[in-house]
C-alpha cells in the first residue's frame, strides 16, 4: 500500500518537474562525449606542452622550454609562413566561388547537372584530390607539366621545387574549396529578393554596380559562411601536404598542422610535448578567428531572440 | 534573378553561353578527367610515352589489379565499418541534444550551444595527443571502435548546431498543444518532434557519411594496420608502393572516391540542404 503511494507520488513529482529535467537528461550523453573527446583534450594539450614526453615513458616537466625551442626553430617559421600564405591565397576561393555561382545561376536546360558536376571536387576526399593533382603536376607526363612544357619550352616540376611547392598544393586545395563557396553562393543567389533587383534595374543599375550595391549585401550570410569555412580549411590544411609531398622537398611545404604531426608521431621519435606546443600555437591563431565568428553568432542570436 | 536570365538577352549571348558551359566544365574537371583516362590506360601505354592521348585499349584490368594486388577491398570495408556506426551514433546523440537546446529555455542553454559550436572549429591537432593517448589507454588504439568513438563525439558538435536550428524553426504550437493534452516530454520527442526531423536526419546522414569517409587525419593518427585502416589512410600507403604506376594510383583513387560520390548523386538535395544551412536568412 505504502509502496504504491510513494510510486504515485514520485510519478506526480516527475510529471511536475519533467519540463525542467528533460533537457538535462537529453543533453547528458552528447555533452559527456563532447567534453571527453573535444573540450578537455584542448586543456590537456596546453598542459602536455609543458613536458618533455615521448608518449610512453615518464613525463618530465620543462615549463616553457618547448616554446623557447619553438621560437628558435627554422622549421616552425617555415610552417608559420606557409600557413599565412595558405590563409591569404585560400581566400581567393570566396570570390572565385561567387564568380562561378553567378555564371551558373541560369535556368537553361541541364543546368542542374552542370551545378552538381561543378560541385563534384568537394565531394571527393582530399587524399584523392591530392593524388589527382600529384598526377597533374607529375614531371614528364602530368597534364600540367606538359602544358607548361609546350608553352614555355621547359616543364616545371612544381612539387619538387621548394619555392613553388606550397603554391602547387594550395591550388589543389582551392579546387574543392571554390566548389564549396560556389554552392553556398548558389543557394544565396536563389534567395535574393527579385523585387529589389527589378527596382534597381529600373534605376538603371547593372553589372558590377548591381552586384556590389544590391546583390552582395543580400548575400552576406553566404559570404560569412564562405569566409568561416575557408579560414578553417586553410588552417586545418593537412591532408594535401601529407599526401602530395609529405612536407618536402626539404620541409619547404610544411604547415603548422603537418609539422605538429611530424614532431609528435614521426619515425624519428615521438615528441608529444613539442608537438603539443605547436598545436597550442595553431590553436591560438585559430582562436583569433573563432572568437570573431562566435561573437558575430552570439550577436545574431541575441537579435533573433 | 541575378544575373539577368540568359533567355532575355540576345541570340548570340545565348549561343555563347551554351557553348561556354561545357567548355568551362571540361576545364574545371580537367585534372579529374585526366586521372579517369589514366586509370583505364594499359601499363604499356605509359611505358611507350602515351601519357597525354587516349588509351590504346581500355584496360579495366587496372581496376581488377588494384583489387587483387592490394588490400583495397579490406580498406574499403574498414571505411564502411567506421563510417556507418559513426553516422548512426552521431544522429542519435545530436537528435537528443538538438531537441534539448531547441525546445527548452533553461539557464546555460546558449552556453552549452556555443560550446558545441566553438568545439567544432578547433584545429584537430590540439586534440591529437590527448585523444591518441586516451585511445591507447582504453585499449582501442588501432581499432575501428576507437576511431568511431572519436568521430561520434566530434561530429556531434556540428550536428547539434544543425539539429538545434532545425528544431527552432518548427512550429512551437505543435509542442504546446501536445503539452496541453498531457503528453509527456519523452513522448513529445518521440511522436511529435522526431517524425518532423526526417529531412534534417537525411541531410546529416549524407553529410556525415561523406565527412567521415573522407577523413584522413584521424585515420592516420588512430589506426596503423591494414586490418583497421580506412581507405584514405590506405591510399597513402598504396601510393608509396605504386611509385610511378599511375594507372594503378588513378584506379585506386577513383575506387576510393566512389561511395561518397554515389551518396552525393543519390541524395543531392539533402546534401546541399545540409551544407548550405545558414547560407540564407
Amino acid at each position: 500500500m505504502s509502496h504504491a503511494s510513494t510510486d504515485a507520488r514520485s510519478r506526480t513529482w516527475w510529471r511536475e518537474n519533467q519540463q525542467k529535467l528533460t533537457p538535462y537528461i537529453f543533453l547528458i550523453p552528447g555533452v559527456i562525449f563532447f567534453l571527453v573527446y573535444v573540450i578537455i583534450p584542448i586543456f590537456q594539450s596546453f598542459w602536455i606542452s609543458g613536458f618533455d614526453w615521448d608518449g610512453l615513458g615518464e613525463k618530465q616537466w620543462i615549463g616553457l622550454e618547448n616554446y623557447r625551442e619553438l621560437f628558435d626553430d627554422d622549421a616552425f617559421y617555415t610552417s608559420l609562413k606557409n600557413n599565412i600564405i595558405w590563409l591569404v591565397l585560400y581566400m581567393l576561393a570566396v570570390p572565385a566561388g561567387l564568380g562561378i555561382a553567378i555564371f551558373l545561376n541560369q535556368k537553361v536546360r541541364g543546368i542542374r547537372a552542370y551545378k552538381s558536376l561543378f560541385f563534384f571536387p568537394f565531394v571527393i576526399s582530399q587524399v584523392v584530390v591530392g593524388l589527382i593533382f600529384a598526377w597533374f603536376y607529375a614531371p614528364n607526363f602530368g597534364l600540367f607539366y606538359i602544358l607548361i612544357e609546350r608553352l614555355t619550352g621547359s616543364g616545371v616540376a612544381i612539387l619538387a621545387d621548394p619555392d613553388l611547392v606550397t603554391y602547387g598544393i594550395i591550388a589543389a586545395g582551392l579546387w574543392p574549396q571554390i566548389a564549396y563557396c560556389m554552392i553556398l553562393y548558389l543557394t544565396g543567389l536563389n534567395a535574393v529578393d527579385p523585387e529589389q533587383i527589378e527596382a534597381a534595374r529600373l534605376d538603371a543599375a547593372k553589372g558590377f554596380k548591381m552586384l556590389w550595391y544590391v546583390i552582395l549585401p543580400q548575400l552576406r550570410p553566404a559570404t560569412f559562411m564562405a569566409v568561416v569555412v575557408t579560414v578553417i580549411g586553410a588552417l586545418r590544411s593537412f591532408d594535401l601536404v601529407s599526401i602530395m609531398t609529405d612536407g618536402g622537398p626539404f620541409g619547404s611545404s610544411r604547415v603548422l598542422s603537418f609539422y605538429m604531426y611530424e614532431q609528435a608521431l614521426s619515425e624519428y621519435g615521438y615528441r608529444m610535448g613539442y608537438g603539443a606546443s605547436i598545436a597550442v600555437i595553431l590553436f591560438l591563431i585559430m582562436m583569433v578567428f573563432i572568437s570573431g565568428f562566435i561573437w558575430k553568432m552570439v550577436d545574431d542570436e541575441r537579435k533573433g531572440l | 534573378m541575378f544575373p539577368r536570365p540568359i533567355e532575355q538577352t540576345s541570340r548570340t549571348m545565348q549561343i555563347g553561353y551554351q557553348v561556354a558551359l561545357p567548355l568551362a566544365l571540361i576545364l574545371w574537371l580537367l585534372p579529374l578527367i585526366g586521372v579517369a583516362i589514366t586509370s583505364v590506360k594499359p601499363a604499356s601505354d605509359l611505358a611507350a610515352g602515351n601519357y597525354f592521348g587516349l588509351p590504346s585499349a581500355l584496360a579495366f584490368s587496372n581496376y581488377a589489379e588494384v583489387f587483387t594486388q592490394s588490400p583495397i577491398g579490406q580498406y574499403i570495408w574498414n571505411s564502411f565499418k567506421v563510417t556507418i556506426p559513426t553516422v548512426i551514433g552521431t544522429l542519435v546523440l545530436s537528435c537528443l541534444t538538438g531537441f534539448a537546446l531547441g525546445i527548452y529555455r533553461f539557464r546555460g542553454n546558449i552556453w552549452v550551444f556555443f560550446m558545441f559550436v566553438a568545439g567544432n572549429f578547433v584545429p584537430f591537432q590540439i586534440l591529437m595527443v590527448p585523444v591518441r593517448d586516451m585511445t591507447v589507454n582504453l585499449g582501442l588504439y588501432n581499432t575501428t571502435t576507437g576511431l568511431v568513438l572519436f568521430h561520434v563525439a566530434f561530429q556531434t558538435g556540428f550536428c547539434t548546431l544543425f539539429m538545434r536550428n532545425f528544431i527552432r524553426a518548427l512550429p512551437r504550437e505543435l509542442i504546446e498543444a501536445a503539452r496541453v493534452e498531457g503528453v509527456s516530454e519523452f513522448r513529445i520527442f518521440w511522436y511529435v518532434v522526431l517524425p518532423l526531423m526526417r529531412p534534417a536526419i537525411a541531410a546529416l546522414s549524407v553529410l556525415i557519411f561523406t565527412f567521415i569517409w573522407n577523413d584522413y587525419f584521424w585515420a592516420t593518427v588512430l589506426t596503423t594496420s591494414k586490418e583497421t585502416q580506412p581507405v584514405t589512410a590506405g591510399l597513402y600507403s598504396l601510393n608509396g608502393q605504386w611509385i610511378a604506376q599511375w594507372q594503378l594510383v588513378s584506379a585506386g583513387a577513383i575506387v576510393a572516391a566512389l561511395p561518397p560520390v554515389a551518396m552525393f548523386f543519390l541524395m543531392q538535395r539533402h546534401f546541399i540542404a545540409g551544407l548550405t544551412l545558414g547560407a540564407v536568412k
